[in-house]
């Protein structure tokens, strides 16, 4: 009987928890649907679609978030690629120099992004490189790396050698057996690791903040209009996200969830 | 006799440079993503360094090994270095208080659910950054449910608020940051074998001594990430400061960004920036030697 209430008790503070995770997104949500009169969508004035038929109508909306969206794409192929070398060779070889390359692929991730943001300037100053789309670029890949090679890596550990080695013996060269075995089984790694460094990218303010020169991002430009007003259509670009990348996860979960059970 | 030498040579040869290739690949699958990180890491944190130790005013700074910017940034801006290590602090301690149910609830009661659970709970933190703060905004404003329920209930005086106070900042910073607890809280109790739990409690007889004497232990490793990836970025934040604070609420992060963005000061923001890294890798260490490392290896053998 107590037992089964304790059971209870930790459901029930499950849901709440849940509940409040989720508190902030549905106002985000409710809101972009808001008909505010004045400038400010703080408080609810009325329902309307007119925010999702047209979230572009409001001024450098668009731009902004066309710049997010390719920064994201390059950046994170970029890391992708880059972070993928570098976890397989941490997984696959023995070598000099590993511990330094792990305590290089940490650090990134344990320094403040202000203190980042702040070097990447410095060093942009001094090498007087004029900030914009490049820059951001460049510094995207730099904090997207540590993170691919992260997850990378955390499936690799896993991987059964055998199966190149019997691809091998059946007469496939390392390229072929690199193509056709390796890189199918390491794909969702990869796929969940390029997924994480589009979000990580589309998301970032603080470093883009001290390294974009005149271009706006899409998080630069609600850090902007929230000086103003927030337009309501801000809150439509913010849910688009949050539904598109949500739905890149679910299926990876599903697709990796199905591989399993066939495996 | 000159065939046989050459055929015995030949298949040596090839071990060499299968071995120098060997010996090579690694090298070569890691330079391009190090030298990216060597360029653009490293090399930025070196003329950070040496622009805290400059003096001058905007554009023309020079190199004379200036330590007193360091005692000089410290000495005007020990408020806000204080202000935010407590923030971060308090919003690293109920992060953790909030995340260790919800993480064991997943770990243990998630069943075949559990990757699902996982991804409600990081869902959330796919809505940009600064939108979800300015959520916070809505939530705690003056007019808001929250301000009027617990003025109804008297915790808030009938003109209470909570926006633009510290409990809003720290209320913003513990949200924010909280997928950065639940993650690598999740990924250790999910590893702790229920046999484990089983056979303490047979011998124990006692859940709460069961858990405090091998659950609680085991996950240590993942209270100690999770503590360190929460701690570490709020120390440094200045979003929820700025959007849920006011001045008064500044903590260091809004020093750096201000001095470098707007002042032009460089070498004073150069400085603090070392200082606040130093600060968090003090209390890093401090914290390790409480948790105890000797604990922690131990119980991360035992996963």
């Amino acid at each position: 009987m107590i037992m089964a209430l304790r059971r209870r008790v930790l459901d029930v503070y499950a849901g709440i928890a849940l509940l409040y995770l989720f508190l902030p997104i549905a106002i985000v949500i409710a809101f972009s649907f808001n008909n505010p009169r004045g400038r400010f969508n703080y408080t609810w004035e009325g329902f309307t679609f007119r925010n999702w038929l047209h979230p572009f109508s409001y001024p450098g909306l668009g731009p902004a978030l066309r710049v997010s969206i390719e920064i994201a794409v390059l950046s994170s192929l970029v890391a992708t690629a880059l972070g993928t070398l570098v976890a397989l060779a941490l997984v696959r070889y023995k070598f000099r120099g590993s511990a330094s390359t792990n305590l290089l692929i940490f650090i990134p991730m344990a320094t403040p992004e202000i203190v980042m943001g702040a070097s990447l300037l410095t060093l942009f100053l001094n090498w007087r490189i004029p900030q914009g789309f490049g820059t951001i670029l460049i510094a995207h890949v730099m904090f997207n790396i540590s993170y691919v090679v992260v997850t990378v890596r955390a499936r690799l550990v896993g991987f059964d050698r055998h199966l190149e080695e019997a691809s091998m013996d059946l007469g496939a060269n390392e390229a072929v057996t690199f193509l056709r075995v390796t890189l199918p089984l390491i794909m969702p790694g990869i796929l969940a690791a390029s997924l994480l460094a589009f979000a990580l990218s589309i998301d970032d303010f603080v470093i883009t903040y001290f390294n974009a020169g005149t271009v706006t991002t899409f998080p630069l430009f609600v850090w902007g209009a929230a000086r103003v007003a927030v337009p309501p259509q801000i809150n439509v670009i913010g849910t688009a996200i949050f539904v598109v990348a949500v739905g890149g996860m679910l299926v990876n979960v599903l697709w990796q969830n199905r591989r399993a059970r066939r495996a | 006799m000159s065939a046989q030498a050459t055929a015995s040579s030949a298949p040596q040869r090839r071990v060499s440079r299968a071995r120098l290739r060997r010996g090579a690949a690694p090298y070569a699958l890691l330079s391009p993503g190090m030298v990216w990180l060597l360029i653009f890491f490293v090399v930025p944190m070196a003329y950070l360094a040496k622009m805290s130790l400059e003096t001058g005013l905007f554009p023309l700074f020079s190199f004379d090994w200036a330590w007193h910017n360091f005692s000089d940034a410290v000495s005007a801006y020990r408020t806000q270095f204080l202000r935010s290590l407590a923030y971060s602090g308090a919003a690293t301690a109920i992060a953790l208080a909030i995340s260790y149910p919800l993480a064991y609830w997943i770990a243990f009661r998630g069943g075949r659910w559990k990757n699902l659970f996982l991804l409600l709970v990081i869902a959330p933190f796919f809505v940009t950054y600064l939108i979800r703060t300015l959520a916070w905004q809505t939530i705690l404003a003056d007019n808001g449910i929250v301000v009027r329920v617990l003025r109804d209930v008297h915790l808030l005086g009938a003109d209470g608020r909570l926006l633009a106070t510290s409990i809003a900042v720290v209320a913003g910073i513990t949200y924010n940051f909280l997928p950065f607890m639940v993650l690598p809280l999740y990924v250790s109790l999910e590893q702790v074998d229920p046999r484990l739990i089983e056979a303490a409690e047979d011998l124990y007889a006692n859940r709460v001594r069961s858990f405090l004497r091998v659950t609680l232990p085991l996950s240590l490793p993942g209270v100690f990430a999770g503590v360190l990836l929460t701690f570490i970025p709020a120390a440094g934040d200045f979003i929820n400061a700025q959007l849920l604070g006011t001045p008064r609420q500044y903590m260091i992060g809004n020093v750096i960004q201000s001095q470098f963005l707007s002042v032009r000061d460089y070498p004073t923001a150069a400085a603090l920036s070392f200082v606040l890294m130093g600060a968090i890798l003090v209390l890093v260490l401090v914290f390790t030697r409480l948790l105890g490392t000797d604990r922690l290896t131990a119980a991360a053998a035992a996963t």
